[in-house]
């Protein structure tokens, strides 16, 4: 008898304790083991009437969600009875009943191929194993995943994949985490019969962020459907027959998508993999830190993987709610941008117009002294796009103190309205729009400003083939919609219902309006906010108690939280300020500063804040520091530190209350936990992490009436891939604003 | 000195056994992705000439109007035969416009099949059959007698612009292996006649060609004097006569 034999037996033998066998991956442990002796007849059917089988979980926490209750139907997984909805395909069927069917080409998010084979399964009464992704579930089924008729065929699907695939797993990134590579060791042999020349194929150019190794393909098309479902670039396609086949763009082209670094997840084998991370680093070498991207106001899960103090890369993580499990390029590749241009020690600017390292203690004196010399009314604080929750009520707290309450974040305005949240948040959620059946899109381009936001509205486009009007400048979709006009008078024209286009959105059910948040910043905002105001009573549908279609995108991950917080200057001009503390804020105008005024910049990078700065105080970036963040849509959640921070940078709101004692008006709070507490006093919300807290009223904007201009729309984003102070300081990204964005 | 001696009589040694020195594999198709070149390029302009344009509605007629895409390889077909036997990238786009899908949705249907030639191709097209029952009576000879005759490579068009030799998959003919086709350009989309020559032989394709050259059109159909159509050689051996009835036919005497 041979070991393999013994294994099984072994194994067999504790199935039916307990312990094991609520495990789900059990099944897959048993397959791995080649068993001879199962392939007879007589061993299929021992192994079938296993007695009493044990309660199992859905893989992956798969959620049923039955939409109509008569539609339910009961199907056998190996014996073991599940309800599942009509419509469902077997291999979904199975992962209810916790067994996971090995797969390539299939994708939940994905339309179905069926082209790998790979998931073959037994039924019963099937004259041959079926493709459980692309088969319906039938009542009362009986599907067999671990039967030696479905072991066999899938041991046979692999050694016809494996035929021309490379055996360059040694010096391939996708190695340690590929697909083909795990599936190999439980259904792989440990030698071919294939003794012909190999297929190899070209390499593609796919741009900056995709590196190609295309002998690898294992033509799933998984890529291709990526590429026109979800991405909306029709650019990949499968060229080409038999073994002849490759995936291409036939005539060469870039991938011009904001979410092509999506490929590299989905594609199961090493064909495309990321090329700034190439050859830098196994995969089990890395740490992974679970945590929030912030350079955008979506707040996409990420996973940041980092080897010592290093960011290696960056992946996305499932979150349902906000960015299923894809992230926009921006969010993957600025990665490189953690490391370059950051500032490490306090600096002084001297009298030659040069810094000076020097001590915490005397940059803080330094500050505190001037501070003391000018007028309160004269100080000035701006934070930054990407602070945190924490540091913004620490720099205000501060400010106050001293006597100032000019303090605002990039991004928002004197006269917005801080107090009511519906005004500035999405109200509908992002997941919400997909039940949305006609969008309004004014003054944003959400495929730049908040490309997972598009994401969205691009797949409830396909799905429902909902309506999308557009009021601004022309500019990129990836899905069919109708340029309605370029200025605020075109948004009159749908209020008076004197324009086509209030017919559409009086028709819909679930209309969302979503304004973008380049608005805040226009002279006649008050009047494009009380014509906003006056549209859920002309269309009834838009505010409903089940819906609440007004929503503004914002566009920096710090907006919605530093409204929270109140963070709204009595004025927002900088001419007669004499004492000016940028928080990382580097888009904040400073002609009109006047030439005395004392600038302190705190920040993670040399970017434009420094320019003009007299003091430099470093800090982390949101690798580095645990801080509240609150995205668009109102869900708060938190970054979590992955590396160590840079030389003697500290955490902002760490530099700020040091601040406060070093001027003489201490802030009472010695942790991040004392720091939260106060945040509790002014915005409890944003300590309920990874909930979103709706606004309480809904759809009311402030505003003070008036008459909107006639001037356009403008482009909030220039650059979708350099945004803020560490996308610019990113190498990658500047390839990609180099090759990728449109001239 | 000794080392290059020995490298010799290995290929020697190794060309003696000429067991596969095929490295690369031969595939039917042409490269599955596009060059630039003078002639086929994205920027050149193509569309349906006028003659051609009543035929691409009545094509598009044919499909439902949201069903559009259907009509590809139709269109694919007639834009070939206007072009001279093949289809330069920019054709393609146009196919794509008029079915109003993305350009690359038209790659993928126009690099499947192999009678669509994405390479400048002769006046004369002949395919050589490469699948099984030819090969094993003798396709590659009669690839190789064409290509030694022509004195180009495969996809290759002669100087004179008349002769290309590619190769096709099973053409349906296998009874008759080996066989050959010619796409025949010379008369325009009007004239346009695709001619099988069965049961051919390394002489008998080089008298094909030859004929072609002179402007004859050599007799379709197989090349064996011995053959009809395609009955057996020589005359049919089986079915001679009445055949006779199974033995049990006759119920009543069992
Ligand atoms: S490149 Fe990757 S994702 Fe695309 S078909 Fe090949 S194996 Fe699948
Ligand atoms: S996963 Fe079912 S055929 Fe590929
Ligand atoms: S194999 Fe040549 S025609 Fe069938």
């Amino acid at each position: 008898m041979g070991l393999g034999s013994l294994a099984s037996r072994a194994l067999r033998s504790s199935s039916s304790s307990r312990v094991l066998s609520t495990n789900p991956r059990y099944n897959l442990i048993r397959t791995i083991v080649s068993t001879p002796e199962l392939h007879k007849p007589e061993a299929a059917a021992e192994s079938a009437s296993e007695p009493d089988l044990p309660k199992r979980t859905p893989v992956a926490g798969a959620r049923v969600h039955f939409p109509n209750p008569d539609d339910v139907i009961e199907v056998f997984v190996d014996g073991y009875p599940v309800k599942i909805p009509k419509g469902m395909t077997v291999l979904q069927a199975c992962s209810v009943a916790g067994v996971d069917i090995p797969r390539f080409c299939y994708h939940d998010r994905l339309s179905i191929a069926g082209n790998c084979r790979m998931c073959l399964v037994e039924v019963e009464k099937s004259p041959k194993p079926v493709a459980s992704c692309a088969m319906p579930a039938l009542p009362g089924m009986k599907i067999k995943t671990d039967t030696p008729i479905a072991k066999k065929a899938r041991e046979g699907v692999m050694e016809f994949l494996l035929m021309n695939h490379p055996l360059d797993c040694p010096i391939c990134d996708q190695g340690g985490e590929c697909d083909l590579q795990d599936q190999s060791m439980a259904f792989g042999s440990d030698r071919g019969r294939f003794t012909e020349t190999k297929r190899s194929v070209v390499d593609k150019n796919l741009g900056p962020l995709v590196k190609t190794v295309m002998t690898r393909c294992i033509q799933c098309t998984r890529c291709v459907r990526f590429a026109s479902e979800i991405a909306g670039v029709q650019d990949l396609g499968m060229l080409g027959r038999g073994s002849g086949e490759e995936i291409g763009t036939y005539v060469e082209k870039l991938m011009t998508s904001e979410l092509s670094g999506n490929v590299i997840d989905i594609c199961p084998v090493g064909a495309l993999t990321s090329k700034p991370f190439a050859f830098k680093a196994r995969n089990w070498e890395l740490k992974g830190t679970e945590t929030i991207d912030v350079t955008d106001a979506v707040g996409s899960n990420i996973r940041i993987d980092s080897r010592g103090p290093e960011v290696m890369r960056i992946v996305p993580r499932l979150n349902e709610d906000i960015n299923e499990e894809w992230i926009s390029d921006k969010t993957r590749f600025c990665y490189d941008g953690l490391k370059r241009q950051r500032l490490s020690d306090p600096m002084i600017r001297g009298a030659d117009g040069h810094f000076k390292p020097v001590s915490w203690r005397d940059a803080l004196a330094v500050v505190a002294e001037v501070v003391h010399q000018v007028k309160p009314e004269e100080i000035v604080g701006v934070a930054g796009k990407l602070s945190d929750a924490e540091s913004m009520i620490s720099l205000k707290d501060f400010l106050n103190r001293m006597g100032s309450n000019n303090i605002w974040c990039e991004g928002n305005e004197k006269n917005q309205d801080a107090d009511l949240r519906s005004s500035y948040l999405m109200n509908t959620t992002i997941s919400g729009l997909e039940k949305a059946d006609c969008f309004l899109l004014i003054g944003t381009q959400p495929r730049v400003e908040a490309a997972m936001v598009n994401a969205r509205i691009r797949k409830t486009v396909r799905a429902t083939h909902a309506k999308v009007g557009y009021i601004g400048p022309p500019t990129d979709f990836n899905y069919a919609h109708d340029h309605l006009g370029t200025t605020p008078e075109t948004l009159t024209a749908i209020a008076a219902g004197t324009h086509p286009f209030s017919a559409t959105l009086a028709a819909a059910k679930n209309p969302a309006i979503i304004v973008g948040a380049g608005v805040f910043s226009r002279k006649d905002n008050s009047a494009i906010f009380s014509l906003l105001n006056s549209l859920p009573s002309k269309f009834k549908n838009l505010i409903t108690p089940e819906w609440n279609g007004l929503n503004t995108l914002l566009l920096n991950a710090a907006q919605a939280a530093a409204l929270d917080l109140g963070l709204v200057p009595q004025s927002d001009s900088l001419d007669s300020a004499k004492f000016v503390y940028l928080m990382g804020a580097d888009d904040t105008n400073l002609d009109t500063l006047p030439k005395d005024a004392f600038v302190v910049y705190q920040g993670h990078h040399g970017d434009k804040g420094v320019y003009r700065a007299n003091v430099i105080f470093p800090s982390t970036v949101f690798s580095e520091k645990e801080g509240t963040y609150e995205n668009t849509e109102g869900c708060v959640q938190q970054t979590v530190p992955a590396v160590p921070t840079v030389g003697d940078a500290r955490e902002d709101w760490k530099i700020i209350r040091a601040l406060s004692e070093v001027c003489g008006v201490r802030l009472p709070y010695d942790s991040i936990g004392g720091v939260r507490s106060r945040i509790r006093n002014v915005a409890p919300n944003l300590l309920r992490v990874d909930e979103r807290e709706a606004a309480v009223f809904s759809g009311l904007f402030g505003g003070g009436g008036g008459k909107v201009s006639a001037v356009p729309f403008g482009v909030t984003v220039e650059n979708f891939y350099m945004t803020d102070a560490i996308t610019r300081a990113s190498k990658i990204m500047a390839q990609c604003s180099a090759l990728l964005t449109k001239k | 000195m000794l080392a290059r001696l020995a490298s010799k009589r290995l290929l020697e040694i190794r060309q003696a056994f000429h067991q596969s020195p095929q490295t690369v594999r031969s595939l039917s198709t042409a490269l599955n992705y596009h060059i630039d070149t003078p002639d086929n390029n994205s920027k050149a302009p193509w569309e349906f000439n006028e003659a051609n344009k009543p035929k691409v509605s009545e094509i598009l007629s044919h499909y439902p109007s949201n069903y559009k895409q259907s009509a590809v390889i139709p269109l694919l077909d007639l834009a070939q035969q206007q072009h001279g036997g093949w289809l330069p990238v920019s054709a393609m786009d146009a196919v794509a416009k008029v079915v109003e899908v993305a350009p690359i949705r038209v790659y993928e249907v126009a690099t499947f099949y192999s009678m669509f030639n994405r390479q400048k191709v002769g006046k004369y097209h002949l395919l050589v059959c490469g699948t099984t029952p030819c090969m094993i009576r003798g396709s590659r000879d009669i690839e190789d007698a064409l290509l030694n005759h022509l004195g180009v490579k495969r996809n290759e068009v002669t100087k004179d612009g008349l002769f290309s030799v590619g190769e096709m998959e099973c053409m349906g003919c296998c009874v008759n292996a080996p066989m050959i086709t010619v796409a025949d350009y010379s008369n325009g989309s009007e004239g346009y006649t695709y001619n099988y020559y069965e049961d051919v032989t390394p002489k008998r394709v080089v008298e094909i060609v030859e004929a072609l050259k002179r402007g004859e059109k050599p007799p379709r159909g197989t090349q064996n004097p011995d053959r009809i159509n395609c009955g057996p050689a020589g005359g049919n051996t089986t079915l001679l006569g009445e055949p006779k009835p199974p033995p049990c036919r006759d119920l009543d005497a069992c």
